[in-house]
């Protein structure tokens, strides 16, 4: 809990130098320690802090600022449910009703086994699916009561856990930017030479040799 | 366009205006290149409302109360003012149907989730929406729904306390936080509606400029514990004065209500400190109203001090200076002190101990300052002169935000925002080191061999100090490129009170005899210590920046006598009163006990002067020790003027009046003399002030007519440009008895030498003139003692919030002291066998504390780094002030 583990750490450090500036590394620092705690701690926050430079209340500012960091825990899955207009029209306000009923927690609460936590969300981009929801951000459409009741007992028993993969978590396969191919800690206007991805997509020779 | 290109008078007149021409509200004016609408209208009268623009910082455009109708050829449209430069020929309405309407719009909205609950709000009567809403404000609201509720006030920090309900999101605060101050501890927090300010979890706003947020906050959501609820705008009175809590000499008004002051805000001019105040100048008027302020004088009865009357107190303190007198003459009087005085009070002080008492031992500092003929001699620059844009400083002296904290921000703002460069010499890093292009870390005691190093490179087969010699050779590139261009200034100052101030001072003296056109800003630490130096307060010196041997003949013509020969300075004075040569010592507000460096000197010298008279407005370890306590007013209760550390001199001003009897120091000084059958020949501060400029060489044309003019009221740097400016003398010997030359200015400046004055002849011996003014010459360099193996050399240095008198009688304030640990750096732990977080003894030839030690990388090996003048740990016991250096070892024996 808390602060990065070495790990982590690690790949902060790395995430850090793909940036001119460190405090640019700020959201994907924040992505990677909801994905370590399943939210953002204040530890976190703090650790964040001290590694790019800027103070604990300006980590905060930023990740206050974004719906998808969450500030406090939440269940292994987030379930949300969208209940504007269209899936409102097709059902929206029912399926979350349902879903209350059925993890037995008010939308903004978490079951007491810390397995879902229910939202009501605007608008998700799936209106020609609708009603929707999401679990963990990933898309399920045109959801009735059933659908629902399947689907939380298929992440209950596992099931799901191929696609659904637990809160927090951005990949199951981390990128590593070769040396190379960063930007590195240097001010673009103090850059001796352009930085190397300026020219990484231009081919090597004259011609488009794919 | 096409209309005023038709009219032929426009072609007739071929002189280019400089600057833009815009028509705001029917009005043609001519406003600045670059300038802001809201700015330029401003100036010629016409006050666009605005909630986020404040003309210190970056204009964000965030509460749009500012938006006019603003037509730039295009058509009319509605812009935010503040955001938006004049071009030539815009036309801007600012009270259009149009922008009226909009505005109201702007305002309603902002109103929304704002309590309407003025009536109980401490900025009710102060507050822009309140009075926007009463001057032109639709007066109704449309919202009828319930208002956003939240927890309030929420404190966050010690001193400020939160109102999210209130806040308009105008982003003052939180803009101050990380632009002017470099402290975001304060940010916005949530999105969209839920936005409020507010800091991070237990991460308080423990910022030392925190009070100037509840200043700039536009409405009531920003209060300070030490105001709110106290009064109401109406209630007020207040006067304009300059803070005196340190040499920066901030301008302030006072505000009072039934005669106790309730809070000072800071008054924006240009030189100085743009309307900022630290939080320990704007807070620590709490000690002025303190139930602990001396009120009556007291004399010391056995043990006890026992209330006396004040012909009683005076004719005991004016037979303890006699008693002196007779006993061995004025040599056996000492005078400590002098730096919270006005310049009057320092000049009336002055005259008594100099001119009635013939006593030169007399020192307003404490041992940790610069000597004053670096202070006054040095070629001098102001602030504005180090914060020019596109110029370099090199800085040598204490941590500026520590001891000065508004100079902190005038140099932060030049480095951030207007590019400066800095060098940076110092024995520790200091708030400014992140900004600096180079830090050149020194060994603490060899200043001057880094800056002997930075100047003419690192002698064969030496090191320069410690200093690293890549960082110097970018650091002598940097200096010598801005001192060839003329863009160089040099701020010195002392960097350690653990060490000799001859350190700096060397490097001040390499510095000016290496480039003898740079200018110097000295930094002096207490609040008027400028002022009691020009008024003489100091050994060897005279009023003016005069020296002695220079002025004494001048002086005479006044004066009823002159010292015949240089004095002592503090730790002098010290010293001679432990060995039982001082009879009577006179404290003018100064605890040498707790802000001298060496307890154990300052102790002895307490306990070996055979009588203490004390001026002062508390009763601090000092005082206690006192035989005569003469209560005086403080800061706020008398008037006068003061001098800040660039010889800016400015008018106090009196708002409430003293406690009980107390009296000012310059009526004590006219009482004292009139009871040794002397006479002050002065009835009133402004008598003073014109004997001193009659007197005084550097404050020549400075009088009170100038100072009360609406031109002085930036205040008036000393000495005033002199149309043919006299080269510096070289310093005459003997002055004392040479009969000098003419008493017209003019000639001044041609007589280089008494001697050469002479035989000029044409120079009636009429009477002694007006003395040069003291030349800085630099004393023979020294070397510090070599540092043995196991010891670690001291660099002590101050934090804001000390055991200061006031500090600790401000209840706000007190409580802030942050404590100090021994910092030491790793590889000595090791070396030496500490472990970190370990509490041990330290101890020096002189004594030994307990203090908790912790590694800290940035500290140079053989160094230990520590804040003096905190509770519990008792640096001064550590120093011997007559010492260059303090050296000590950590005691980790045997684990007992």
């Amino acid at each position: 809990m808390a602060r990065f583990s070495p790990e982590h750490l690690e790949t902060a450090r790395e995430i850090i130098a793909r940036y001119p500036r460190p405090k640019s590394a700020l959201i994907p620092l924040l992505h990677l320690a909801q994905e370590q705690d399943g939210y953002v701690t204040d530890d976190a926050m703090r650790h964040i802090a001290e590694l790019v430079g800027v103070t604990p209340a300006e980590v905060l500012g930023t990740c206050s600022f974004y719906e998808m960091f969450k500030l406090h825990p939440v269940g292994t899955y987030l379930v949300n449910v969208c209940t504007n207009i269209s899936c409102m029209l097709c059902g929206g306000e029912e399926l979350l009703a349902h879903a209350s009923e059925r993890l037995g927690v008010a939308p903004g609460g978490t079951t007491p086994d810390g397995r879902f936590t229910l939202e009501e969300v605007e608008c998700i981009a799936a209106c020609t699916e609708a009603p929707c929801l999401q679990v963990n951000y990933r898309y399920v459409t045109n959801v009735t009561n059933d659908d629902f009741d399947r689907l939380i007992d298929d992440l209950a028993a596992g099931k799901l856990d191929h696609e659904v993969p637990p809160h927090g978590t951005l990949a199951r396969v981390r990128q590593h930017i070769p040396a190379d191919r960063t930007a590195g800690i240097v001010p673009v206007a103090e850059a001796a030479v352009e930085p190397a991805w300026m020219h990484a997509n231009e081919a090597p020779g004259a011609g488009g040799d794919a | 366009m096409t209309d005023t290109a038709a009219t032929p008078d426009a072609e007739v007149e071929p002189e280019v205006v400089p600057g833009v021409p815009v028509t705001i509200d029917g009005r043609e004016i001519i406003a600045d290149e670059g300038e802001l609408i809201i700015d330029a209208a401003e100036r010629h009268g016409i006050y666009i409302p605005r909630f986020c623009y404040h003309p210190r910082m970056t204009p964000v455009g965030m509460c749009r109360m500012c938006i006019c109708e603003v037509d730039t050829g295009r058509g009319p449209a509605l812009q935010p003012t503040c955001m938006l430069e004049c071009t030539p020929g815009m036309v801007v309405e600012t009270a259009s149907p149009v922008t009226t309407k909009a505005q109201e719009g702007v305002l309603e909205l902002l109103l929304i989730n704002h309590p309407l609950d003025c009536r109980v709000c401490a900025k009710g009567g102060e507050s822009p929406p309140l009075d926007q809403t009463v001057a032109n404000g639709p007066g109704e609201s449309r919202f009828v729904e319930e208002k956003r509720h939240k927890a309030k006030p929420i404190p966050i920090s010690d001193i400020v306390l939160l109102d999210r309900e209130r806040c308009i999101l105008c982003d003052r605060c939180t803009r101050f936080a990380k632009e002017v101050a470099g402290d975001p501890l304060i940010h916005f927090i949530n999105r969209g509606n839920d936005t409020e300010v507010n800091t991070f979890p237990d991460d308080p706003f423990a910022s030392y400029f925190s009070g100037n947020t509840v200043q700039i906050c536009p409405v009531g959501a920003l209060t300070s514990a030490t105001y709110r609820f106290r009064a109401r705008p109406w209630d007020l009175e207040a006067v304009e004065s300059t803070c005196q809590t340190c040499a920066v000499g901030c301008r302030m008004a006072i505000e009072s209500s039934r005669n106790e002051v309730l809070r000072y805000q800071g008054v924006d001019i240009d030189p100085v400190n743009w309307g900022w105040l630290c939080d320990k100048g704007r807070f620590n008027f709490e000690a002025l109203g303190s139930e602990h302020r001396l009120r009556e004088p007291l004399i010391k009865q056995g043990d006890a001090h026992r209330q006396a009357r004040w012909a009683e107190a005076l004719g005991e303190a004016a037979a303890a200076l006699q008693a002196a007198l007779d006993a061995g003459g004025p040599e056996r009087i000492g005078v400590i002190g002098g730096a919270r005085l006005t310049n009057e009070a320092a000049y009336a002080w002055a005259k008594l101990a100099k001119g009635v008492l013939g006593t030169d031992n007399v020192d307003c500092r404490l041992g940790d300052s610069l000597p004053a003929e670096a202070v006054l001699g040095l070629p001098q620059a102001t602030i504005d002169d180090a914060c020019r844009p596109g110029g370099t400083v090199l800085y040598l002296g204490p941590d500026p935000k520590e001891a000065l904290p508004v100079l902190y921000l005038r140099l932060r703002h030049a480095l951030v925002h207007d590019g400066i460069g800095l060098v940076e010499v110092t024995p520790v890093r200091t708030s400014l080191s992140d900004h600096a292009a180079v830090v050149l870390q020194h060994r603490p005691g060899e200043v001057h061999t880094a800056v002997r190093a930075l100047l003419h490179g690192i002698p064969q087969g030496q090191d320069a100090g410690g200093v690293d010699p890549d960082a110097l050779d970018a650091a002598r590139a940097r200096v010598a490129a801005a001192a060839e261009a003329g863009t160089l200034t040099v701020v010195v100052g002392t960097q350690s009170v653990a060490e000799s101030p001859q350190w700096v001072t060397d490097a001040a003296a390499a510095l000016a005899e290496a480039y003898p056109q740079v200018r110097f800003l000295p930094l002096v630490r207490r609040g008027n210590e400028r002022g009691a130096l020009e008024m003489g307060l100091a050994p060897g010196l005279l009023p003016g920046r005069t020296t002695l041997a220079d002025g004494a003949a001048w002086y005479r013509t006044t004066w009823p006598t002159v010292p015949g020969a240089a004095g002592l300075d503090t730790a002098g004075i010290l010293t001679a009163a432990a060995a039982g040569q001082i009879d009577t010592l006179v404290l003018l507000g100064a605890d040498p006990l707790t802000d001298f460096p060496d307890r154990d000197l300052a102790t002895r010298g307490l306990d070996g002067a055979r009588r203490i008279i004390a001026l002062d407005i508390f009763l601090n370890p000092s005082v206690l020790q006192a035989d005569v306590v003469l209560p005086v007013a403080a800061f706020g209760e008398v008037e006068g003027s003061t001098t800040n550390l660039e010889g800016r001199i400015s008018l106090l001003n009196q708002k409430v009046t003293p406690p009980g009897t107390a009296r000012s120091d310059w009526e004590i000084a006219a009482e004292l003399a009139r009871r040794l059958g002397s006479d002050l020949q002065v009835a009133s501060t402004d008598d003073l002030w014109n004997e001193a400029v009659a007197m005084a060489p550097s404050l020549d044309g400075i009088t009170l007519e100038l100072l009360l003019s609406p031109d002085a009221s930036d205040g008036v740097v000393a000495p005033l440009p002199a149309e043919a400016t006299p080269v510096p003398d070289e310093p005459a010997d003997d002055a004392a008895d040479a009969p000098v030359a003419a008493t017209e200015p003019d000639e001044d400046a041609d007589a280089d030498s008494d001697e050469d004055a002479e035989a000029d002849g044409d120079s009636e011996p009429t009477g002694p003139s007006t003395p040069p003014m003291v030349a800085f010459s630099a004393a023979q360099p020294l070397d510090p003692p070599a540092l043995d193996a196991y010891a670690l050399r001291l660099v002590a240095t101050r934090k804001l919030y000390d055991l200061g008198t006031l500090t600790q009688a401000s209840p706000s304030l007190a409580g802030l002291t942050p404590g100090t640990v021994l910092r030491v750096n790793p590889y000595d732990f090791d070396r030496l066998g500490v472990v970190e977080g370990q509490t041990l003894r330290v101890k020096s030839p002189r004594g030994g504390v307990e203090v908790e030690i912790v590694t800290d990388a940035t500290v140079l090996r053989g160094t230990a780094a520590v804040h003096t003048n905190q509770p519990d740990v008792a640096v001064n016991r550590l120093i011997d002030a007559t010492q260059p250096v303090t050296d000590i070892r950590i005691e980790t024996g045997g684990a007992a």
